[in-house]
């Protein structure tokens, strides 16, 4: 056992890394339960956003278009979740493991040809100055863009639902969304874009795997982080802020129980792959102690009954 | 004669199997207040609709000031000015009172300015409002003042109000009268909708009484009696519930130091509730929505355990059993919510029946079902309390609000309990069913039963109960004999009006 060797600067950097993924999922759902709307499909958003992120970048060359790609095929597929939910008026929960288990299928057939490429990578920014600042540099300001973008996307989410007209609008038709049609609001075009919003997520998310962290593609590669991000959410009380602390201390943990097992610490390894799990609950759960509580006509079928 | 503000020019809107609204016209006046009556399922609420933009009219037209008015979306109505305080408040609990306004406007302003903009108006107005507080906090007036002052920044010119008072105490219903009447002075018009009489006598300048979808008369209401209104909406002869003179047996049921949490987050906890029912005797029990209502209720019924000996029937501790404990005791309750609470909506009839009935009507034995027996139970309720309705086969959720409350309210009748609490056995429900319902209720008590009915009409109350108490903010005020109570009196037990004092601090 030698913790010597694990080294805090590249540990803390590639915390960051890892959170991403789940990061990005659990916003785009964020939008989306803050708007009433329960897509169980996250997964299956992820997945699909992840081989179309990687089969594009792969043809094209360009990591860019390959996101691009990712947040279209995630979207694509909540269309999906729209038409059977917020047209055909079904079931939230069960369209959403529909589409779960339909994006794990058809991205395995999408990837048939993938599998044991390397895609083209995107390299990371070096901001001059600030990155060549001692521990914090290399821990903030060396990484990829698409590390920013997923902060800058939990900033935008967060001063949107606060200060913007948009964002109460949105908040109103998850809350009450009989009151909301009442007022003349369209609680079905708001869900939508909603919706739309967090299949672009969580297929960035998904690319993000694919692409920057892991980067090749093997089928079922999410590996449950779309389902990790669903429970993010509501132990972040859906607040985007604490869906970021929330995801860091995930990503973190995730990596130090990496580190640790490989430095071959004598706890038993299977209770160091839960440790994540266990640790990430327990402290959202605390947090989430004071009074929260879930958009009020989360998973509830709106139909206009005039 | 000058040109009305709003006139309504034969709107019809039907809907599959029934006809909402047939050829109905009237006229509104600049600076009236128009009262719009009718017996629930009248058409009162889509007419209203119609002129809020929420649906379109199949046929007729609509004149505002002459011009052409068609809104296509409430949007639209607004910017026309007009404003519609909704019954079922359209309110966001988890939002404040603040945003809450925003939501309703076209464009609010900033929210520094609205806040200051929600003060000044709601002190003009005698309606006192912190906007920065969370709705879900509020009491039912407070939240409806959140209503009218959102309609009276935007300087309507047509006010609608769909049944205001049914949420409010006597006194607060004055205060909003006050502002109604404010309004009037400054011109604007307002159309009011309600089935409380004594109210539109007092408040409005004209009537016009909607029945089936028909508009059937209209009238000045000061110069027309209530019951000569009630029977242009009925269309038929009223019958009042009678009741016989009768003697209380000893206590039923005791209810002593009963303190419990509320379980829901927005709810209400009992405090050291006391009360006593005897044999006989029909104990009401009135009070704004969300004082504890449903809290007591849930005690009650058993749903809510509690310790053992604050609620004693004939004696017995009965705090800790559940509600099958307390069905075979006798004590038995109906609750207010009918889809969901009282009935299950989609199973049928006799299903339904079965629910509360197997054990006293002994409908299961070795854990079997007996269907026939169901069957015929279900046929006693509909064949004896009335209920419309094609056959027991039927579900729960096809049947109209106001028969399934007669199959709910019939369902415990029958079980000849010993002690029945019923909650809103009235709501919804038009005046024959509501008579009926309240003449079952007191034959039962002739026959010995101890009744407890929960419920905010306070004509109601008044009509059957031989003692009164009110519930407010979890608090149970001393019961009272109902004769010789008068309303001033009702409404300080019912805690004056809420929220009053908030405004001096």
């Amino acid at each position: 056992m030698d913790l010597g060797e694990i080294n805090p600067v590249l540990l803390v950097a590639s915390l960051m890394v890892a959170a991403t993924p789940l990061l990005l999922a659990a916003i785009g759902e964020l939008v989306v339960e803050k708007a009433g709307v329960l897509n169980l499909g996250v997964e299956g958003m992820m997945i699909v956003g992840a081989i179309s992120g990687f089969a594009i970048s792969v043809e094209t060359g360009s990591p860019w278009l390959g996101f691009i790609a990712a947040a279209i095929g995630g979207a694509v597929l909540s269309l999906l979740f729209v038409l059977l939910t917020q047209f055909a008026l079904a079931n939230q929960v069960a369209s959403g493991l529909a589409l779960t288990l339909f994006g794990l299928g058809f991205s395995a057939l999408m990837g048939q040809s993938y599998v044991g490429i390397k895609p083209p990578s995107m390299g990371d920014i070096h901001i001059p100055l600030l990155s060549d600042i001692p521990v914090a540099g290399p821990i903030l300001f060396q990484h990829d863009p698409i590390l920013y973008v997923g902060i800058a996307i939990i900033a935008a989410v967060w001063a949107t639902l606060k200060y913007t007209r948009v964002g109460l609008i949105l908040r109103a038709v998850g809350e009450n969304h009989d009151a909301a049609h009442a007022l003349g609001y369209k609680v079905i075009k708001i869900r939508i874009m909603a919706i739309l919003f967090g299949g672009a997520c969580a297929g960035l998310g998904g690319a993000y795997i694919s692409l920057i962290r892991v980067p090749q593609w093997t089928e079922g590669m999410t590996a449950g982080v779309g389902w990790i991000a669903l429970a993010l959410v509501v132990f972040a009380s859906w607040k985007p802020w604490r869906v970021l602390l929330g995801a860091y201390l995930f990503g973190g943990i995730t990596v130090l129980q990496l580190n640790l097992q490989a430095a071959g610490v004598a706890i038993p390894v299977e209770y160091l792959a839960m440790s994540p799990y266990i640790i990430t609950i327990l402290v959202l759960v605390i947090l989430s102690a004071d009074k929260s509580s879930a958009p009020a006509s989360l998973g509830r079928t709106f139909h206009a009954s005039l | 004669m000058t040109t009305p503000l709003l006139s309504l020019q034969g709107l019809t809107k039907a809907y599959p199997g029934v006809v909402a609204n047939d050829q109905v016209s009237f006229d509104i006046g600049e600076g009236e207040v128009h009262a719009l009556l009718g017996e629930n399922g009248a058409g009162k609420s889509t007419l209203v609709k119609m002129i809020y933009g929420l649906v379109k009219p199949d046929s007729g037209s609509m004149l505002l000031r002459g011009q052409t008015f068609a809104p296509p979306e409430p949007r639209a109505a607004r910017s026309d000015g007009i404003a519609m305080v909704f019954q079922h408040f359209s309110l966001f609990d988890a939002l404040n009172v603040a945003e809450n306004i925003a939501l309703g406007m076209e464009n609010p302003p900033a929210m520094g300015d609205l806040a200051s903009r929600i003060r000044e108006v709601s002190e003009t107005y005698g309606l006192p409002l912190d906007p920065y507080r969370t709705v879900g906090d509020l009491s039912a007036g407070e939240r409806q003042r959140v209503e009218i002052i959102r309609c009276l920044l935007q300087d309507p010119k047509l006010l609608i109000m769909d049944e205001p008072t049914s949420v409010l105490t006597p006194q607060e219903v004055d205060i909003l009268f006050e502002t109604l009447n404010k309004l009037r002075s400054e011109g604007t018009s307002i159309l009011y909708i309600s089935h409380k009489l004594e109210e539109i006598r007092t408040l409005c300048d004209h009537a016009t009484i909607l029945r089936l979808g028909k508009n059937v008369g209209e009238c000045v209401p000061a110069e027309t009696s209530a019951r000569d209104m009630a029977e242009m909406m009925v269309g038929s002869t009223l019958q009042t519930p009678e009741r016989s003179g009768r003697e209380f047996g000893e206590v039923a049921l005791d209810v002593s130091g009963l303190s419990v949490p509320s379980p829901s987050e927005f709810g209400t906890a009992l405090r050291n509730v006391h009360m006593t029912v005897r044999k006989g005797e029909v104990l009401g029990i009135g009070g704004v929505a969300g004082n504890g209502q449903d809290e007591l209720l849930g005690v009650l019924s058993g749903e809510i355990s509690t310790a053992a000996d604050a609620i004693k029937f004939n004696g017995q501790a009965i705090g800790k059993l559940g509600p099958t404990a307390r069905r075979k005791l006798g004590v038995l309750t109906a609750p207010e919510e009918r889809l969901g609470h009282a009935a299950a909506p989609d199973m049928s009839l006799t299903e339904n029946a079965l629910l509360t009935g197997s054990i006293r009507e002994g409908l299961e034995s070795n854990g079997f079902l007996k269907w026939n027996e169901t069957k015929e139970f279900a046929e006693k309720i509909i064949s004896a309390f009335d209920v419309r309705t094609p056959g027991p086969e039927n579900a729960a959720r096809s049947l109209s609000g106001g028969n399934l409350q007669k199959f709910v309210i019939g369902r415990e009748v029958l079980q000849n309990p010993d002690v029945l609490v019923v909650n809103q056995p009235t709501w919804g429900v038009d005046a024959a069913a509501a008579a009926s319902i309240r003449q079952a209720i007191l034959d039962l008590a002739a026959k010995g039963t101890a009744v407890i009915c929960i419920s905010q009409d306070l004509d109601e109350l008044m009509e059957i109960s031989d003692s009164f108490a009110a519930l407010n903010e979890g608090r149970l005020s001393a019961p009272r004999e109902t004769t010789g109570l008068t309303v001033d009196e009702i409404g300080l037990m019912m805690g004056g009006a809420h929220g009053m004092e908030v405004a001096h601090v």
